[in-house]
Formats: structure tokens, C-alpha cells, sequence
């Protein structure tokens, strides 16, 4: 994404202080994770932070690193298991999914909007076009008599024509619907591969809604 | 009379005349189906019930058992992925919006994809723009949801001239689910309930009826389409 703003200095390019060796070392003995959000309403990124307790079980075997339950912006060295929540809908969206595909083994499409799109997908059958004049032109929440202008701008993500499901930019390795999908469901699929057993979603745990 | 035949390798005594799905059913083998309502006419429509008969693809619906036939439901990993398949397509074809659906908990498609075990659709989602249609008094059609499987057009008829009130036009891909608006305000309410109870998805929307039972004591949540499926007492 081209900054015009040169001056910029993102968060995770600030310096930092080195870890203590011991913990270091600790944590790159484990199974490091993350989650990533899209074009969605962070509700299955709630539903990981739903794992509650049940975590404290995985945490001498994991180390998670991006996600709702941390506050690190970017994924510091290369993940094990990637969760994603949302659909994509921007250029940002491409370009954040392409980068955590590279850097994750396995990634898992986490809910109805990165299964198929979701909810922001129901803007597929309206014209794009016709979405921008509704939010921008004809709006009828606009301020009387701001200017109206359908935003642009170098800094701003390209919006795309439609939602696409996750599948349809990077490989995807599994998928977990439900709009969200509960906790349970993430903690027996994080549990099973972090044990090593396959993944396996249940008649009885699957869920659309 | 009585045939023998095999499902899955089991030995089966059978009634002439049964149709396939029915005789998997009393003997413990779910076969799933969208458009089949067990008592009426087959309509051989949505495909889902397709089983191997002596090798052969076919619609369990549509036929009725006869003797040494050799039934494959769950054995043969093809036509388990054929039918999940059949699943799938019918996602991706229509818009399914399961979280902003009035039908989910109560709908044949959704539970039967649990029962397929389909996470997501190996088929591009189309995402094709449909009308809805709200002229009758009681009843919405959300023709995105809609799978042609016709239980409408030849359940529910006009109780005093039995006319169709559904109807489907056009061809291929215009082809579309109609509602005559005039004698489907003619239907009573409970006429109306029983056609969006026998819509396997959420096309038919009763427009007194909203999101009634609360998750977790939804139709299949309760008791699952497979459970339904194999219990005499819901049949």
C-alpha cells in the first residue's frame, strides 16, 4: 500500500526492548498462533476470546501471538495456525490475507464471512456503484449541505466490486462456519491440532448461524 | 409381497412397491432428501437422495425396491461426495444467508448440510440478484433462497377449486417461484403455516411469523432432520 504520508512510523517498527533469554526461550519452544481480522464484525474474534478458561489448558503449548487476546498489532516471525475472521472486501484485506498466508502453515477461515462472505456479502447483488450513491450520494443520514463526494484517496483500500470468500484469494486449509462459530467449536479445533489429531468439525458442533 | 435386497451389505426384507428412501428409513439408513414428503407422491427434483443402485446413480425417491437389489448409501465414498456435492451446489446457487434468516433452526437445507457435513461450498457462491415478492396478504417469497424442489407447486393447492397457488416460470436460469396473490389470500392461516413448514428452505415466509423459537430450541436443534428422519413418531 503506498503511504503518502513518508513520516509515518508504524508500531511495530518502533524500537523495543530486547526479551529476557529465558522467556525467549520458553516461548519459541512453543506452537506460535494468531488471528487476523477482515471485513467482518469481529464477533468470531470474541468468540476466540470465548475459549475462556479452557485456554490456560494449551498455554504451556502455544504461544499466541496476534489475535483478540493480545495486543500485538502484527505477527512477530512466522505462525503454525492462523486463524481468519471476515470476508474480503478492499485491497487491504488482499494484502493483509496474502502476507498472513505466507506466514502461517495452516490457515482457517473462522465464520460466515470468510466462509462465503458473510453478512458484508449481501452487497453482491446490488451494483457497487449503486452501493457508493446510497452511502454517499443519496444518503439519508448525509449532513444538509456537506458536499457529497464518494471518498478516494492513496491512503484509503480500494473497495472491491464484490465479497469474495477467503478461498477465493489464498489457499485455505479448513473452515469453521457459523456466524460466529462458539468457543467451543475454536478450542476443540485449536486442541486438536495442536495435539496433532486431524481436524474434525462434528454434525453435532456445525453450525451456519 | 416381499423382495429381498441390500443396503450398504445389510440383508433386507422388504415390501414391493416402497420406494428406496423409505426402506433405508425403517431399517436405520438415513437417506437425506429436500423435496420427498414420505406419504406423497415422489417429486424426484433436488437429487439429494441419489444412492448407487447395482452401481448406478439414482434418485432413492424415485424408486421403488424390487428383488437382489444392491444398495449402496454410506459405503461407496463417490456417491457420499456426490450427494454433498448436490448440497453444495444448491448453496452456492442461491443467496443462503443463514444468520439473517427467518428459517434457520427450521430449515431442511441448513440441517441437511450439517448432516452432509459441509463446512463450505466447493462451487463459487453466484450471489445472483432475485425479487422479492410480497403482493399476497400472508406470504413472502424470498425467491433467493428458493431450490425448485416444487413441494409448493404440487402440495398446496386452493382449498375450493384446488388450483396450484405456487407456480414456477420462466426456464433455466430465469426460471423463478410465482405466488398467485389472489388465492393465496384466500388460504387460512393455518394453510399458510403449513406451506412455510413444508418449504424446505426460507422461501415461503408466513409474514406473522418471525424468529419464534429461541437458538438452541430450534425444530432441529431439538431434534436433528436425521433423528426426524429415522423416528416413526415424526415421519
Amino acid at each position: 500500500m503506498s503511504h503518502t504520508n513518508k513520516n509515518k512510523i508504524l508500531s511495530h517498527e518502533l524500537p523495543t526492548t530486547p526479551l529476557d533469554p529465558e522467556i525467549k526461550a520458553a516461548r519459541e519452544a512453543k506452537i506460535p498462533i494468531a488471528m487476523i481480522g477482515l471485513c467482518g464484525c469481529w464477533g468470531c474474534t470474541l468468540s476466540f476470546l470465548d475459549m475462556d478458561e479452557r485456554i490456560l489448558g494449551l498455554l504451556d503449548k502455544v504461544n499466541i501471538t496476534r489475535s483478540s487476546l493480545t495486543d500485538v498489532k502484527r505477527i512477530p516471525y512466522r505462525c503454525a495456525i492462523g486463524f481468519v475472521e471476515g470476508g474480503i472486501a478492499n485491497s487491504e484485506n488482499i494484502e493483509t490475507l496474502e502476507e498472513f498466508r505466507e506466514n502461517c502453515d495452516i490457515l482457517i477461515s473462522v465464520g460466515a464471512c470468510a466462509v462465503w462472505g458473510g453478512v458484508p456479502a449481501m452487497r453482491n447483488v446490488v451494483p457497487l456503484e449503486e452501493c457508493f450513491k446510497e452511502a454517499y450520494i443519496d444518503s439519508p443520514t448525509a449532513v444538509e449541505g456537506a458536499k457529497k463526494i464518494i471518498p478516494f484517496h492513496d491512503d484509503i483500500p480500494v473497495i472491491t466490486t464484490k465479497v469474495m470468500p477467503l478461498h477465493e484469494v489464498v489457499k485455505i486449509d479448513y473452515f469453521i462456519p457459523g456466524c460466529p462459530p462458539d468457543g467451543d467449536v475454536i478450542i476443540k479445533v485449536l486442541d486438536d491440532l495442536v495435539n496433532g489429531r486431524e481436524f474434525d468439525l462434528p454434525t453435532s458442533m456445525n453450525r451456519y448461524d | 409381497m416381499s423382495v429381498k435386497i441390500t443396503i450398504d451389505g445389510q440383508q433386507i426384507n422388504a415390501r414391493t412397491g416402497d420406494n428406496i428412501i423409505d426402506v433405508a428409513a425403517k431399517n436405520g439408513v438415513y437417506i437425506p432428501s429436500l423435496c420427498y414428503v414420505k406419504g406423497k407422491p415422489c417429486l424426484g427434483t433436488c437429487r439429494i437422495c441419489s444412492v448407487k443402485v447395482d452401481g448406478r446413480v439414482m434418485a432413492a425417491c424415485t424408486i421403488p425396491v424390487s428383488e437382489g437389489m444392491e444398495i449402496e448409501v454410506n459405503d461407496d465414498a463417490e456417491i457420499v461426495d456426490m450427494r454433498k456435492a448436490l448440497v453444495e451446489l444448491l448453496f452456492s446457487e442461491g443467496n443462503h444467508n443463514c444468520p439473517s434468516c427467518e428459517k434457520s433452526g427450521r430449515c431442511e437445507l441448513q440441517a441437511t448440510g450439517y448432516e452432509v457435513g459441509m463446512m463450505v461450498s466447493r462451487f463459487p457462491y453466484r450471489f445472483t440478484p432475485h425479487v422479492v415478492d410480497h403482493a399476497s396478504k400472508t406470504i413472502f417469497l424470498q425467491r433467493d433462497r428458493c431450490i425448485f424442489c416444487q413441494r409448493c407447486v404440487d402440495m398446496v393447492r386452493d382449498e375450493r377449486t384446488g388450483k396450484k397457488i405456487f407456480s414456477i416460470k420462466g426456464r433455466g436460469t430465469n426460471s423463478r417461484i410465482e405466488i398467485d396473490a389472489e388465492l393465496a389470500n384466500e388460504m387460512t392461516p393455518q394453510q399458510v403455516r403449513q406451506a412455510s413448514d413444508l418449504c424446505p428452505v426460507g422461501c415461503i415466509i408466513d409474514k406473522t411469523q418471525g424468529y419464534d423459537d429461541p437458538i438452541g430450541k430450534r425444530k432441529f436443534e431439538v431434534k436433528s432432520i436425521k433423528e426426524r428422519a429415522l423416528d416413526k413418531e415424526h415421519r
